[in-house]
């Protein structure tokens, strides 16, 4: 069917992935090698780590390096080299403590009084509600020394930034299936019908994957675009109300800067008025400014699939999951990493 | 006078007087006791009944100090002895070198080296020197364990990579990651509904019999830390040559699986305390395949890949279940710290 499809079109078709769990996975089940030379898989900026602006960063290792601060973060964030080191080398100082939910740095915010607990709150649709539950839960319970450095970010408006590009060269969407069970697939409607690209929501299995891919190739052939979910058994069309209700209560869609992408409006989330004095931007007087990336690290071009990996200087040679430099090499879901770990390339680490 | 009862460890245990004395003739001797260890020579003598013999050493550090399927003190006999035995020794005898953080219960000490020594009664080896120091709380985590092994090469055995060559078969014993991930999902309080249990054991027993009834072994090692990808990157190097896995054919208990994928691990990456990896020629492969099926430690056994020749430099390759192939890589290491 895919291969029908390639022959059919004649050309290149260029599908994109937006999210790190399919990224990962295809890599580890070898999709890439058995598609047709025609179907390229691109990574696009799916993985919360890899998104994530440089000044985010760099304000994250700032307060980190204040003795009145804990900052509170998921593992995968502490080893994003910013300036003057990363979070894990400022861990030893007893300022960063790695947590696996927003619930644990609440705890620490508790057992801390003396201490302002700074959660680094990344992330898209999927994370965002755990963060949610945590402020209110925060607002509840009177606990004034936990603060939120939110940069949860939204899919679609990140979507429509790089097909609003000029040189895009995206055919259609895998979407992502984790974040379609919080929002409901109809979010990707407008993708479809603004930009008229396929947008097909698929599990993680190989199977999954390949099922998606090949109906995105129908859509193609047939020359007329829908939005569809291979992955009815857990995504409905409305997504998780709930989830969706305790977001918009604490949060609000503001402009914001990606990696790579540069600045998208209503494209991240910021904490409510209501909940300002959590707030770490305002409480800590932060201004966020667009980040500058390290010299010779492409990966904004990664993150918008114009590039592959290997065809940035500095991979597998300067940046290496061991050593890394640009975030998408840190990420266990990072376009870089993955590549790096399962693509048969002669330039890697021997 | 009977000595004064402590319940816990004190830092004078291990400081050469009358403590570590109680402590050695009280705790320690009477559960490893042999005629070797009673002596409590500086050294130990030892009659090895020839002169092809293996030596090596290993350091427990696990965290947590029990866990489903084994504890400390049995990883410390198992781990060293499955070192012997895939040099293709017959381990013999032990040393015990415990490092003791002050305040460690006399109970728990009892326990792990009760564990020790039924593990070493198991294997077939005497504890026969040993070492007892004590650190001040803080300056280790309750008790670590260093163990050495001494072994005899069966006769005619000798293994290395050198000699593997394209066709050859790569066999495991069962299914993989157990070990790694009943530690880190108890590390993390995380339970399953069938619970994960390390496959730490003695693996010695198994294979000295594969050795004496085959011939066309070429190499053998226990994927422990970095797991199957590790030790299949350690051989495709040393050997030169690529080698080639089966997805579908790799045993992986289904719960482990489960917790991997949860976890975000590769399972291929994650530690085996009682499996090993045996290179055999394609003529033998079956018939080790079938000694494996026969042991108890062996009855999920499979011919999962095979060695080929190298395209441009040597890679190991998984054919995965839907047939595509991707790279398996030498994995970094700082996943899982003290697994053993």
């Amino acid at each position: 069917m895919i291969e029908a499809a390639c022959a059919k079109l004649g050309r290149q078709i260029n599908v994109m992935e937006v999210c790190g769990t399919h990224t990962v996975a295809i890599f580890r089940s070898g999709i890439k090698s058995i598609l047709p030379e025609g179907l390229k898989l691109l990574s696009g900026p799916g993985c919360p780590v890899c998104v994530t602006d440089q000044s985010y960063i760099d304000t994250v290792l700032q307060l980190a390096g204040r003795d009145d601060c804990i900052i509170a973060t998921y593992g995968d964030m502490i080893r994003v080299p910013g300036k003057g080191g990363s979070l894990e080398t400022k861990q030893s100082k007893a300022g960063v403590k790695v947590v696996l939910s927003s619930e644990d740095a609440l705890q620490l915010a508790r057992d801390n009084p003396e201490k302002k607990i700074v959660f680094v709150a990344v992330g898209f649709e999927t994370t965002t509600p755990a963060t949610a539950v945590a402020v209110m839960e925060a607002a509840e319970q009177g606990i004034d020394n936990f603060y939120i450095l939110s940069s949860h970010k939204l899919v679609v408006p990140a979507m429509r930034a790089l097909l609003s590009a000029k040189n895009n060269n995206i055919d259609a969407f895998l979407c992502p299936g984790h974040v379609s069970v919080i929002t409901g697939y109809g979010v990707f409607r407008e993708i479809v019908d603004d930009f008229k690209r396929p947008c097909v929501v698929a599990g993680f299995e190989a199977m999954q994957i390949i099922e998606g891919l090949a109906e995105i190739c129908r859509q193609l052939v047939a020359g007329r675009p829908e939005l569809k979910s291979m992955y009815s058994a857990v995504v409905t069309e409305q997504g998780n109300t709930a989830a969706q209700g305790i977001v918009a209560k604490c949060f609000e869609p503001a402009d914001g800067y990606w990696r790579g992408l540069g600045k998208i409006e209503k494209s991240t989330l910021r904490l409510r008025e209501k909940y300002s004095k959590f707030d770490a931007f305002k409480q800590f007087n932060i201004t966020e400014t667009p980040g500058k990336e390290a010299t010779g690290c492409r990966c904004g071009e990664v993150l918008c699939g114009l590039i592959d990996p290997p065809q940035c200087g500095l991979f597998a040679t300067s940046c290496t999951p061991d050593d890394p430099v640009g975030a998408c090499m840190v990420s266990t879901e990072g376009a870089c990493s993955a590549w790096f770990k399962y693509g048969r390339k002669e330039k890697r680490e021997q | 006078m009977s000595p004064k009862k402590h319940d816990r460890i004190l830092l004078a245990h291990g400081g050469g007087g009358r403590l570590s004395d109680e402590l050695i003739r009280r705790h320690i001797l009477p559960k490893l006791k042999n005629d070797t260890l009673a002596e409590l020579a500086d050294s130990a003598k030892l009659n090895l009944t020839s002169n092809e013999i293996c030596f090596t050493t290993d350091s427990y550090v696990v965290k947590p100090l029990f866990f489903n399927g084994g504890d400390i003190g049995k990883l410390a006999v198992c781990g060293t002895v499955n070192d012997l035995a895939v040099a293709g020794a017959r381990p013999v005898a032990l040393t015990l070198s415990l490092i003791i953080e002050e305040g460690l219960e006399f109970e728990l000490l009892e326990k792990i080296l009760t564990s020790i020594a039924q593990t070493a009664k198991e294997s077939n080896v005497e504890i026969v020197t040993g070492d007892t120091k004590t650190v001040e709380a803080g300056a280790a985590d309750k008790i670590f364990i260093n163990t050495a092994g001494i072994g005899v090469r069966l006769a005619g055995v000798d293994l290395g990579c050198e000699k593997i060559v394209a066709g050859d078969k790569i066999i495991v014993n069962g299914t993989l990651g157990d070990h790694g991930l009943a530690i880190i999902s108890q590390r993390k309080g995380i339970e399953f509904e069938s619970q994960l249990q390390s496959d730490c054991a003695s693996l010695a027993g198994l294979t000295c019999e594969l050795l004496e009834k085959t011939s066309g072994i070429k190499f053998m090692r226990d994927p422990t830390r970095g797991g199957l990808a590790a030790t299949l990157n350690e051989i495709s190097r040393s050997a030169e040559l690529s080698i080639e896995i089966n997805e579908t054919e790799i045993p992986v208990n289904p719960t482990a699986r489960a917790a991997a994928d949860m976890l975000g691990f590769d399972v291929l990456a994650i530690a085996n305390e009682g499996k090993v990896v045996v290179v055999a020629s394609a003529e033998s492969a079956d018939d080790c395949l079938s000694i494996c099926r026969n042991h108890p430690l062996g009855a999920d056994a499979c011919i999962i890949g095979q060695v080929v020749q190298t395209r441009d430099i040597p890679t190991v390759e998984l054919i995965t279940r839907i047939g595509g192939r991707r790279i398996v890589q030498m994995p970094y290491g700082r996943e899982l710290p003290r697994i053993c």
